[in-house]
This record gives structure tokens, sequence and C-alpha cells, in this order.
């Protein structure tokens, strides 16, 4: 210490210096050279592709090739089994248990491993947080009102085709994701609740629903939707502005829009892309020797279809929640047909200036409480 | 407790498919579903190999993992057997599979599945031993009456062998180190040409 007193403060700041250095060398230095390993490594199988590859064992490598699931000593060598499975009748392409020569195919464990461990938790924590999310959201923002009340005065928006193709599709996809979500999710949360029995009677009975409902009435009303509201759903220059203003979520603010907001349009061209993905694998799952698919391809459609099917959902629940309870006057359009001229003016202005001269207007008994006939909540 | 083990010395195997005749009257497997399959590997290149197959009764099986139904059990000797009162017919465990064990009889039109069938290494099911209702859903049950696989049994290269993997392997070791070749020397001349 008496030392320490003596030096110079030059001297004392370079002590300081030269201990920092160090610990920061040890510091670095114990870090790294355990590192080192991994360039040994890398090194040594740098030299075993370079040189060791002629040595290497035929039986070795033969049988590598075909866990690898090619045919294993020619280029060209093909497997053959004389056990087929069962040609399908009316048919010479089409047979049941079929892929009889492929001794071994690995993919099935990744496949295993993407829908047991990525699909199914990520997309059961995603749809669980989306709910308690919208609950908070409901509870803080509440009902967006009709800012000037009722008028009492209603244009049509959604004809009587356009509301049925709506419902049918609606309620064939509740019927798709119950069923869907408990092929899924079923082994976990239904089993423990049913006993094993019961749900393979359930799960019986999902399966049918699914195959049937998807295909035959889900695909048709999808189709009509698309085919009905794309003139709705293209691009505006509104849409941006609709974007930045965050679309009137938060705050008070109305972004301007069309027949269709950008946020529904987004649900539009999400069901145009992921839905027809999703519909697209459906069937090719729903039909499994339809078109001859292999194994790899069951696999792979199943991944498209379960994630882009829970993603499907996501938004759905967002779309639900804004047509009903989130949105004073929404579901109304869509059960009615028909809404109020404040609402077209608030929700959709640019669409009822284009209408409001040609569109029939139907003057109704304003009820004493407000717009819907419920205790008021809308402002005077 | 032993664990069952399949294995088939592709340098034995002749592809007579003797296995696979056996298993299909042993157990009265329907027209196109197929519990065994023998699979040849490069067929009609010189050096083909033919292997028979059948479900491996894999550890931590893949097919168990993806039931929705949960409808398969291992046994205390490392058997994996399914219940088809609880099957669906999914086909998710034919995707799962390695070695395409899963099978389904055809239920009607577009390839609708029905319950899946497959190789039990000749134990069963869940029904009661040697039952009529056993026999019907899953083949015979053979291990009850202290027996091994038929087609093991069946085979007349003893390339297929069947029972306790530790004797098994004791056996195919055994028969290596009589062959005494090196890696580099392999075909069927490893097998069945005398060594002088
Ligand atoms: C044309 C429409 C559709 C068809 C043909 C279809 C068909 C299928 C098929 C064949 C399966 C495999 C399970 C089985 O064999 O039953 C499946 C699974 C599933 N589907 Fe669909 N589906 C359709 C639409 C949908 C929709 C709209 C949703 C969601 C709302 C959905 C959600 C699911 C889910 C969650 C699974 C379970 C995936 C798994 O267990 O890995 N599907 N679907
Ligand atoms: S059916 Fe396939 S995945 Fe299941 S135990 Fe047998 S070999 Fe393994
Ligand atoms: S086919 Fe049957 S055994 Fe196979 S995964 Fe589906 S329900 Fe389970």
């Amino acid at each position: 210490m008496t030392r320490n007193r003596n030096l110079t403060p030059e001297r004392r700041r370079r002590y300081w210096r030269i201990t920092l250095a160090s610990v920061v060398l040890m510091v670095v230095g114990a870090m790294a050279l355990p590192l080192t390993g991994y360039l040994y490594v890398g090194l040594s199988d740098a030299y075993a592709q370079g040189g060791g590859a002629e040595d290497s064992n035929p039986r070795a490598n033969y049988w590598r090739a075909v866990r690898a699931g090619q045919a294993g000593s020619s280029a060209d060598g093909v497997n053959y089994s004389s056990v087929t499975g069962r040609p399908m009748p009316g048919s010479d392409a089409l047979w049941l248990n079929r892929e009889t020569e492929n001794l071994i195919n690995g993919d099935g464990q990744n496949w295993r491993q993407i829908r047991n461990r990525v699909i199914a938790v990520y997309g059961g924590w995603i749809l669980f947080g989306l709910i308690v999310v919208m609950l908070h959201f409901y509870a803080i923002r509440g009902r967006v009102n009709l800012e000037d009340g009722a008028s009492g005065v209603k244009v049509l928006r959604w004809t009587a085709w356009e509301r049925f193709v709506h419902w049918v599709t609606a309620v064939s996809f509740l019927v798709l994701a119950v069923t869907g979500l408990s092929l899924l999710f079923g082994r976990s949360i239904l089993i423990p609740l049913m006993g094993p029995e019961g749900f393979s009677v359930w799960a019986a009975i999902a399966m049918g629903l699914h195959e049937f409902v998807g295909p035959w009435i889900f695909t048709p009303g999808v189709a009509l939707m698309i085919a009905m509201w794309l003139i709705n759903n293209l691009p505006e220059k509104g849409d941006i502005e609709w974007w930045i203003k965050g679309g009137g979520i938060i705050g008070k603010s109305h972004p301007s829009s069309g027949r269709l907001n950008s946020g529904e349009k987004l649900w539009f061209w999400f069901i145009a892309t992921f839905g027809v993905a999703c519909i697209v694998t459906g069937v090719i799952l729903a039909f499994p020797v339809e078109w001859a698919q292999t194994r790899s391809t069951m696999q792979l459609s199943n991944v498209i279809h379960g994630a882009s099917a829970l993603l499907w959902i996501a938004f759905w629940m967002g779309h639900a929640y804004i047509g009903t309870i989130g949105s004073e006057g929404s579901l109304e359009a869509m059960t009615t047909g028909y809404v109020d001229v404040n609402w077209a003016k608030q929700h959709h202005d640019r669409w009822y200036e284009e209408i409001a001269d040609s569109a029939e207007h139907v003057t109704v008994q304003q009820p004493a409480g407000g717009a819907t006939g419920e205790p008021t909540t809308a402002k005077a | 407790m032993a664990r069952m083990k399949f294995l088939c010395d592709a340098e034995r195997c002749i592809e007579c498919n003797g296995c696979v005749v056996a298993c299909k009257n042993e157990h009265e497997v329907p027209w196109g579903v197929n519990r065994r399959r023998v699979v040849v590997l490069d067929d009609g290149v010189p050096g083909e190999k033919s292997i028979s197959v059948a479900c491996m009764h894999c550890t931590d099986a893949p097919c168990a993992a993806v039931c929705p139904v949960d409808c398969f059990y291992t046994t205390d000797d490392g058997i994996v057997l399914h219940d088809k009162d609880l099957c669906i017919g999914c086909g998710y465990c034919f995707y799962a599979c390695p070695f395409g064990a899963p099978q389904y009889p055809q239920k009607e039109a577009f390839g609708v599945r029905g319950k899946m069938d497959k190789c039990t290494f000749c134990a069963g099911g869940p029904a009661a031993d040697n039952s009529d209702a056993e026999y019907e859903k899953y083949g015979r049950n053979r291990i009850a009456e202290g027996k091994l696989p038929l087609c093991a049994e069946f085979c007349s290269t003893k390339a297929l062998l069947a029972g306790d993997g530790d004797l098994v392997a004791d056996i195919y070791r055994e028969r290596l180190t009589r062959r005494g070749g090196r890696p580099q020397q392999w075909g069927w001349d490893t097998a069945y040409v005398e060594k002088g």
C-alpha cells in the first residue's frame, strides 16, 4: 500500500489499465478457448471429406443409401415388391396401401415433430393467447357505438343471396374448426374428459363431418364469396391512409372506407391465399388415393393444412369479434341485410356516397331506446 | 423383460415370400392388406438384395405419437399393438411410420379407409387372449401360446429372425464372425460360399 501511494498519477493510471486489460483478456480467453474444439472438429471433417471416402465401407454406404430412401448399389436401380396394395374398383392406377416397394421412408418422423411440436404447440398458444387479448381489448375498449345514434333510416348492404352464402360458409367453417381441432387437440384435451371410448366415437363423427362438409359445402361457399366480393376488395388509394390510422381501432378517428374497409380486405385476401391453400390441401387429405398421392405428399399437405387452418381460425376470431360484440350495427348488417345510414356514414363513408342516390332508403320506426332496439348505448 | 425384435439378414434372404404367405394364412389377413412384404432393392441389377419387412415395433413409435385417438400401446415385451375398437382409420399412423406398416381395408368409395391393420408380432390385441374376437380383429396370438411369430419360424433360410432382441443379436453376431469377411467383402458369397 505504501508503495502505491508513492506512484505518480500517470503510473497509477497505467497500472489500472494493465489490470483491466488482463481481466478482459482472461474473460475473453476463458470463453473463446473452449470454442477451438469446433475448429478442430471442422478441420477433421474437412480432412475426412477430402481424404477418406475411397476407404469407406461399401456395405455401410449401401445401407446408408437405403436408409435415406434410395435404392443402393447402382444409379438406376429401382426397388420392387411382389406384394402390392389393393386396386380400387374401376381403376388401374389407384390402389390403397401403396408404396410397398419403398423399404423405409424417414420423412414421417419429421412430419410427426412438425405436427406435434410446432403446429399443435404454437398454434394452440396463439389461439389461447388471442382469446385472452380479445377479452382484455373488449374490457378496455368496449363496443364501438354509433357516434350520432341511429338515424332510423336504413339502406341495403348485403343482398339475400350474399347473406345466404355468408352464413352457409360461416356455419360450415365452425363445423370444420370444431371437428378439425378435435382431431388435433382431442387427444390431450378431450380424452381426459370423455374417456378413450367416448372420444373415439366423437373423433369418428368429427372426421366424417370434416371430410364431408369441407369439400361439398364449405369449398363452394368460399369459392362463391371470393367470386362475388372480389370487386369490393381490390386495393384503392384510401387503403394506405386507413392503415396509417390503424383502422380507427384505437382512438376516435374514422378512416374513410369503401364498401369493405382495408381490414376486411386483408381478411378477404387472407382467405384467397391461405384459405385456398387450406382447402386445396384439405381436399388432398380427404381423398387419400384419388390422385395416387404418396405419403410424403400427405405429410406436406397435413402440415400446410394444419398451419393454415389454425391461422384461419385465429383470423376468424378477430372477424367474429368485430362483427358481433366489437361494433354496434355490424351483425345486423349480415342478418337483416340493412344498416342504418349513420352506420354507413361512420364506417363506410365512400360506399355510402356512391350508393346514396341510387339505393332504396327504408325508414323504420325509431325505437325509443336507440338504433338496434337495445337499451341505448349510443350517444343521443 | 425381453424386448422382441425382428431382424432380416439381407445376405440370406432369397425373396421366396414364404414369410408373407405364412403371415397371410396364420392371421387370415384380407386381400390387399399386407402385414409383411418382401422388398427387392435394386431389382434386376447385379447385387440386388431382398429384405422382408413388417412393423418393427419401434421404441418411441411415431405411429403412436400421431394417433388422434391414442389407441397404441406397447406390451411388456416391447411389442407395439393397437386397439381397433378405438381406431377411426384416419391414416396418420401410415404417414408417420417409416416402414409403411399400417394397412387399411377399403371401406367404400373415394378410398375411405377402414380400421388400421398391421403386424402384431403374432401377439393379438387388447381383446382376451385367443378369443374369437381377438382372432377376428388381430389374428392369432402365438405369443400367448408361447410361440414366436410364424413368418420367422417359416423362413427357409433363417434370414428372418424374431424373438428376444438379445438372442437375435447373438445369433446374428455369431453369423457375422463365422462369415469372417472384411467389410469390403459382401454379397451372397459371404453367407453361402464355404470359406477355404
Ligand atoms: C375443403 C375444406 C377442407 C377439407 C377437405 C378438409 C379436410 C381435412 C382432412 C382430410 C383432414 C385430416 C384428418 C382427417 O382425415 O379427417 C383435416 C384435418 C384438419 N382440418 Fe381440415 N379440411 C378442410 C377445411 C378445414 C378448415 C376450414 C379448417 C379450420 C377451420 C380445418 C381444420 C383442420 C384441422 C385443425 C385439422 C387437424 C390437423 C391435424 O390433426 O394435424 N380444415 N382436414
Ligand atoms: S407401425 Fe411403424 S412406426 Fe409404428 S411401431 Fe410399427 S414400424 Fe414403428
Ligand atoms: S388410422 Fe387408427 S391407429 Fe392409425 S393413427 Fe388413425 S386412429 Fe390411430
